[in-house]
Formats: structure tokens, sequence, C-alpha cells
């Protein structure tokens, strides 16, 4: 499958990327790692004018720990990377969970951070996963960058906060305070498959077992990533019990809004993510006390 | 509208004229007519056409051929010198039976030269999550991932483990 023809634009800048964004309005795409965009242009689903080909822009593919305790993560930081990253994985094991089950090894070696928040797509992994982690997104445009949390970032099917012009070029995160543990899983029918549902969570506990934080985030079972509020609340200021945790699989079954497909009933999908609920609480609470 | 690249595919350097739209595999394969590096899915599923873009493995169906100007590319005709001693690969999957058709196989073992690069002893687990990206429709994988084994014993220099066939 060939794409439709389109001019091809590597700017060496992030100004340069910019102002051909400007110039060329919604007639051009942005071209990160690739996977999510190039299958669709080559079904001609996405047949763009210009694609900006924003890889040989310096300095968005790092990962650092600033003074503040906050981690910066490049909009090119690529799947393979946060795999391998030991700064992550010391504060946020879920990005081992999650990088081995999107796609397959070369696919991670192209397909970035960045480019799965900004695809839009409910059925992405990373959504979830930022959202239990609380994360920032950065876009930058012509006017500099603005700070976007992951809860207004998602607007609907394949639509963000990132406005014409504008470009994501960054991913923060706090680093969670001691006795903080995070997982993700999710259900997928074979390698590489989109997930069935997907269930992230983030939880911190004091030293009495008493949960303070907890995040939660749900893949593919809602149009937009889904955080599941009530889950959270269910949770915080109680010591984990099998009642909470109970409490919190079924309120994120209720919450969510899974469409019935070739991966199952909305039923089936609401008791999936149930069970995920309880399972990643679990192992984010195992992790939180180790 | 063309534009010029520059890329290194098995050490020679390439200046060529394309389309933007025209596919890394499709510059490997019609371009450069190594034919070497298959299309299989098209759509980045079965890794038949994987190839190491800077040393990583990467499907070039889903990689433009202007991604890689400026890059280093290896394919399966780089492994070995013509003529010369086959790659460890290579010689584990002949000796394995780890190919019947041989479609999969250039994909297959380029994307296990990258493998065994970050672990020249992987576990049996290890091989069938790093070959997560790559079909066999022929072998059932057992003897691909012998092939793998084998090839990461020759690579660490210990002997090699017998290929006598296995009847269960």
């Amino acid at each position: 499958m060939i794409a439709q023809s389109f001019n091809y634009e590597s700017p060496a800048t992030l100004a340069e990327a910019i102002a051909l964004l400007n110039e060329h309005g919604d007639e051009a795409k942005v071209l990160s790692g690739g996977h999510s965009l190039i299958p669709m242009m080559k079904l001609r689903f996405a047949t763009p004018s210009y694609l900006i080909d924003i890889n040989r822009i310096p300095g968005l593919s790092e990962i650092v720990e600033d003074v503040d305790g906050t981690i910066h993560i490049g909009a090119l930081v690529r799947e393979s990377q946060l795999e391998h990253s030991e700064l992550l994985g010391r504060h946020f094991p879920i990005f081992k969970d999650v990088t081995k089950l999107i796609a397959d090894p070369q696919v991670r070696n192209m397909g970035t951070l960045g480019g799965n928040l900004a695809h839009g797509d409910a059925a992405n992994d990373h959504p979830a996963v930022m959202i239990a982690l609380r994360a920032s997104v950065i876009i930058t445009g012509a006017d500099g960058e603005r700070s976007v949390p992951i809860d207004d970032f998602f607007y609907g099917f394949y639509m963000t906060a990132i406005q014409q012009g504008e470009i994501l070029t960054e991913i923060r995160l706090p680093v969670p305070p001691k006795g903080t543990g995070n997982a993700y899983h999710k259900l997928e029918r074979k390698v590489g498959d989109y997930a069935t549902s997907g269930v992230a969570v983030q939880i911190t506990l004091d030293e009495s077992g008493v949960v303070t934080a907890a995040g939660i985030g749900l893949t593919n079972v809602n149009p937009v990533p889904l955080r599941a509020a009530r889950s959270e609340e269910a949770l915080i200021g109680k010591p984990l019990s099998d009642e909470t945790i109970e409490l919190a699989a079924r309120f994120a079954s209720e919450d969510c809004s899974p469409s019935a497909d070739l991966r199952g009933s909305e039923e089936y999908k609401r008791h999936v993510t149930g069970v995920l609920v309880k399972r990643m609480i679990k192992k984010a609470a195992e992790r939180a006390q180790s | 509208m063309t534009r010029k690249i520059s890329v290194t595919v098995n050490g020679t350097k390439h200046e060529l004229e394309v389309e933007p739209r025209l596919l890394l595999v499709h510059m490997i394969r019609e371009v450069l007519n190594m034919t070497g590096t298959h299309i299989g899915c098209d759509t980045s599923s079965c890794g038949a056409c994987t190839i190491l873009l800077d040393g990583k493995s990467i499907k070039s169906c889903t990689v433009l051929a202007v991604q890689a100007d400026g890059h280093s590319i290896t394919t399966i005709e780089g492994l070995a010198p013509e003529g010369g001693p086959l790659h460890p690969l290579q010689e584990g999957f002949k000796e394995n039976h780890g190919l019947h058709c041989g479609f999969c196989t250039p994909g297959m073992i380029m994307r296990c030269v990258e493998l065994l690069e970050h672990n020249n002893n992987p576990t049996e687990d290890e091989i069938r999550w790093g070959i997560s990206g790559n079909l066999c429709r022929c072998t059932g994988y057992n003897n691909i991932v012998k092939a793998v084994q084998w090839a990461g014993a020759k690579m660490r220099g210990e002997e090699t483990p017998s290929t006598e066939p296995e009847f269960v």
C-alpha cells in the first residue's frame, strides 16, 4: 500500500517546525515514530499534503529528573527507551509493564510516548498510564509552551488539546512519594492487539497502610481515556481491604462505557475491567510496600 | 516532488532521489534491488521486512525512505560476506531447521541480531517475547527458539547444542 503523495519537511529546530505547521494549517501532520500515522496514510485514512518530520529536532529524546522532583520525558522518547530507562524503572515500574504490552520490539524501537498520546486514541495504552501517574503534557506553539494536565488533554475520538500550529514536546511526571507503587496490565487476544480492557493504577500508602493517594486510568473501555474517579475515591483515606478493592472494581466497571466489538461484549469488557482493577490495585500496593 | 537522500546500506553509501512516500522496504527491494528483505503483511504485523536502522530492528514497511536519510541500515545481505562464513544466526537457523518455507527467515534473523546483541544468553521466554513481532506460519517456532539459542552459544564461544532431531 502506498500513501497519497505529500511534501516532506524535516525541520532542524522546533521554531521551524511550528512555523511550517502554521504555514500549512490542517494540510500538515507531524511525524514522530510514525507507527500510527504511516499505517493510516498507507490506508489513505490520513492524506496530509505536508508531513513535518520532527525526528531531526534535537533535545526531544531525553528522560531527565529535575531538582524539584519532576521527571521530564521528551516527546520523541521511544517505547524501547521507556522500557529500559533505569531512572524511570526506579520510580515507575509501570513503564516496564506497559511497554512490554505495546505492539512488539520492532515497533517499540520507533514508536514514541509523545506520538502515542498525541494520536488521541483511547485504545492506546499510555493515556491510562498518564492518568494514573497524573502527568502534564507540554504543548509548544509560536507563543511558547503551555502545560496541560492529562485530565484536560483528551477531548474525543482522535481529539486532544493540541491546537493547530502546536506540537506536543514533553511529558512531565511528578516523582511519587515513598510508599508508592504502580502497575499496568491489559487483556489482549494476541501480541500487538489493542486492549480488550487495560488498567493502570498508582497508589500511595502511609506507614499504617492507609491509602493517601490513588490514580486509576482505563484503556479502551470508553470513547476517551477514562479516569476511574469514583474508584480512586473509594480507596483514599482508608486502609486497603478486600471490601474497598471490591468497591473500586465495581465502580470502574460501572463508570466505563465500552462498546461491543470483536474483542467482546459490553458486559464482558466491564467484567474484565473490574477484574483488572482489583489485580492492579493489589500489584501496585505490593510494590508500594516493597 | 522528489528528495535527495543519502543512506548507508550494508556499509555502502547510496545517494538516491526518492519520492517522500516511498517506503523504506520498497527502496531496499526495488531501488537497490536487494530482495532478501521480504514484504509479508505490509501492515507492521508480521516482521518479514525487519531490518536494522542504526543497529535497531525496525519494520521497513512502516518507515519512509526519507526517514533513513543520513542513517545506516543493515539488511540480511549485509550479515555475512559473499562466499564467506555465515553469521552465527544464519548458521543456527540452518543447523536447527529454523525454517521451512523461509519467507519469515530474513526478518526473524535481523530481529534476533539485535536481541542477541543485548543479551547473548536469552531464556526461551526472552526469545519468544523477543520475536513476538515476527510471524512464522511453518515451524511452530520451536526450532527458531533452538536456532537462536544455538547462535547465542556460538557467539559466547561455547559448545553449540546438539542439533539431533527430537522425537516426541
